[in-house]
């Protein structure tokens, strides 16, 4: 545990459900990430100081903001913590340069003018000082909401979803520049969103809430890959989810072997499973390689599959493919649309597959029939995602 | 012109707003903000003077005056005086019969502050005290210039608690309304029509300088 991070363990049966840990190191930015309803807003109104959970430590800096254990509850005042809130928040009546010297209570009076100019300038909003919040755009608000948030210096940053309310350009244009003013700051910025793609573009490690519980952090390749149970890897969107029995593994080649529907698959080593024990696995749709008729290519000799498409639809650039398999399971990837149709790629046409090893992902099987993830996390692959197959 | 009716009638909705805009402002807000129970019991008191017929308000407060009940038995060791026909007996009076026009648009405007608002105040560093003053009053100025303006024009114009509870008594608890009615009373039509017009230009004058200068702020565009 880092002293001088955030560190927050909270813990609630009622009334809303926590069993949440997060520790997030300075100059660390990590995503909270889950579908609405999942709890990262009162986690993170908990850190802020703006909720008081039944239990649980929270500490920056050194500092103890909340512990029950010992009674200390910090105001919101007294914790030196930045909020971007979801809809800013701004102070209606007052300009955008009162809005962050509001923000800076603890600074000389005189001081105050300058540095409210300065980080003003700093998020690019030189000239507009002396706009009210009604008079800019959502993104300029988004920008005060941000200067105001480090106005006081902060220990720690919370950002609430701060790229909900602007449209794509602007979104795009205000992630880039996060992730710009990022290298400037030392200290932990903690960034809630349920968009798994803006997590993956601007966090070092994303942290998994769902029903309150924080179920793994990871850096967003690996979480991608390697979703710690089938639960996480619902909620991003995986879809090719099927059970299966481990059959034997290989260190030497860096491969355990699948036994699924008959067939034996080879996948990344993965000893914590003992030869026999049932599994669910899933393979991302990245790791599924179409091969094209007639001819061999890249990867072909990796677990080989072939069935019919039953769906090819084109969502612009890309394709979205179901393929069913010989024994009746659907396989569902994506594939460049002109790819697609150089291919011959519509319903009912024959087509192989591979699953590359690497993609390959086993975890523990699901001991009780789940219900499904209410609302999946927004991406770009945010179809429902289907119930394990058996 | 009865000068004097005139005077007590300032005299009371003056004090009548500066006595009641504070108490309106901790009942608005306490309404708006904090959930407790016996919350919707709290705005049915408040509401009451609005549908309970003047006299009627005016009978309890009379008898609640007197010597023989707590609220006059106070009044008579805190002070030594009574509360019924005095100027101090309207003033209670007339704080209490404009609980209504004081709380209720306070009451509107905090609840249209979002909450957010307030906690990005207070995540700023901003105490409860600056919160306050620099943020929440300032987004509820329209509701306290309505607030006031009420009070004061319904001050101006109460009849039926003021006669009940503080008599006639010229220069004591005689308003400008009270004396209209007098002036009917003893035909003198003339002097009942001059101060008619009076009251009822002050009355026109407080309103549109009240709501010029709500609708001037800034705190409006909210």
């Amino acid at each position: 545990m880092s002293d001088r991070g955030l560190s927050a363990v909270i813990r609630q049966t009622r009334p809303i459900p926590l069993d949440a840990a997060l520790e997030c190191a300075p100059g660390e930015l990590r995503a909270l990430v889950g579908p609405s309803g999942s709890g990262k807003t009162t986690l993170l109104r908990s850190i802020a100081g703006l909720y008081r959970p039944r239990s649980g430590q929270i500490s920056c800096n050194g500092r103890a903001w909340f512990d029950d254990s010992t009674g200390v509850n910090l105001a919101p005042q007294r914790r030196r913590v930045g909020v971007v809130f979801q809809d800013y928040a701004l102070f209606p009546h007052l300009s955008a340069l009162q809005n962050v010297v509001a923000g800076m209570g603890h600074r000389r009076r005189s001081a105050r003018q300058g540095l409210a100019e300065k980080l003003l300038a700093q998020v690019h909003l030189q000239g507009l000082e002396h706009r009210y919040p009604a008079q800019l755009s959502g993104g300029q608000c988004q920008r005060v909401a941000l200067a105001r948030a480090l106005a006081r210096e902060p220990d720690l940053l919370l950002l609430d979803e701060p790229f909900s309310a602007v449209d794509q350009v602007t979104r795009r244009k205000l992630q880039r520049e996060l992730a710009v003013l990022r290298a400037s700051l030392s200290i932990p910025l903690v960034l809630v969103t349920h968009d798994l793609e803006e997590a993956a573009r601007l966090a070092d490690r994303i942290t998994v809430l769902h029903r309150g519980v924080t179920l793994q952090t990871e850096v967003p390749d690996e979480l991608m890959l390697r979703p710690s149970s089938t639960e996480v890897a619902r909620l991003l969107a995986h879809q090719n989810l099927f059970r299966g029995r481990i059959a034997a593994h290989n260190p030497e080649r860096d491969r355990t072997w699948l036994s699924w529907r008959g067939k034996m698959l080879e996948a990344r080593h993965n000893s914590a499973f003992p030869p026999g024990s049932e599994v669910s696995w899933l393979v991302s749709a990245s790791q599924i390689l179409l091969h094209r008729r007639g001819r061999p290519s890249f990867g072909e000799r990796e677990n080989p599959l072939d069935g019919v498409v039953r769906e090819a639809v084109r969502l612009g650039e890309s394709t979205s493919i179901t393929l069913i398999l010989e024994g009746g399971e659907s396989l569902n990837f994506s594939i460049s649309t002109h790819a697609a149709q150089r291919n011959g790629i519509e319903p009912g046409v024959e087509a192989r597959v591979s699953l590359l090893a690497e993609g390959i992902h086993v975890m523990p099987p699901e001991t009780t029939a789940q219900e499904p993830v209410a609302s999946g996390l927004g991406a770009g692959r945010s179809e429902g995602a289907p119930p394990v197959r058996r | 012109m009865d000068w004097a009716a005139f005077e007590v009638s300032l005299r009371l909705a003056f004090w009548t707003c500066l006595i009641l805009t504070p108490i309106g402002i901790i009942v608005a807000r306490a309404l708006a903000w904090s959930a407790f129970r016996g919350r919707g019991f709290v705005e049915a008191f408040v509401a009451l003077p609005l549908v309970l017929p003047p006299t009627v308000l005016g009978f309890y407060l009379l008898v609640a005056f007197g010597g023989d009940w707590p609220v006059g038995q106070f009044w008579q060791w805190l002070t030594g005086g009574s509360l019924v026909f005095t100027f101090e007996g309207i003033l209670l009076a007339s704080i209490i019969f404009n609980l209504p026009f004081a709380v209720q648009p306070l009451q509107r405007a905090f609840e249209a502050i979002p909450g957010e608002v307030r906690e990005a105040a207070w995540c700023s560093g901003m105490s409860a005290w600056q919160t306050f003053w620099r943020i929440e009053l300032p987004l509820a100025w329209p509701g306290l210039i309505s607030a006031v303006a009420l009070t004061f024009a319904h001050t101006l114009g109460e009849f039926g608690v003021v006669l009940m509870v503080g008599g006639s008594i010229s220069g004591e608890t005689e308003t400008l309304a009270i004396a209209i009615y007098d002036r009917v009373q003893a035909f003198d039509e003339a002097a009942a029509g001059s101060m008619s017009v009076f009251l009822l230009l002050i009355s026109f004058v407080t309103i549109g300088i009240v709501y010029g200068l709500a609708g001037r702020r800034r705190g409006v565009r909210v």
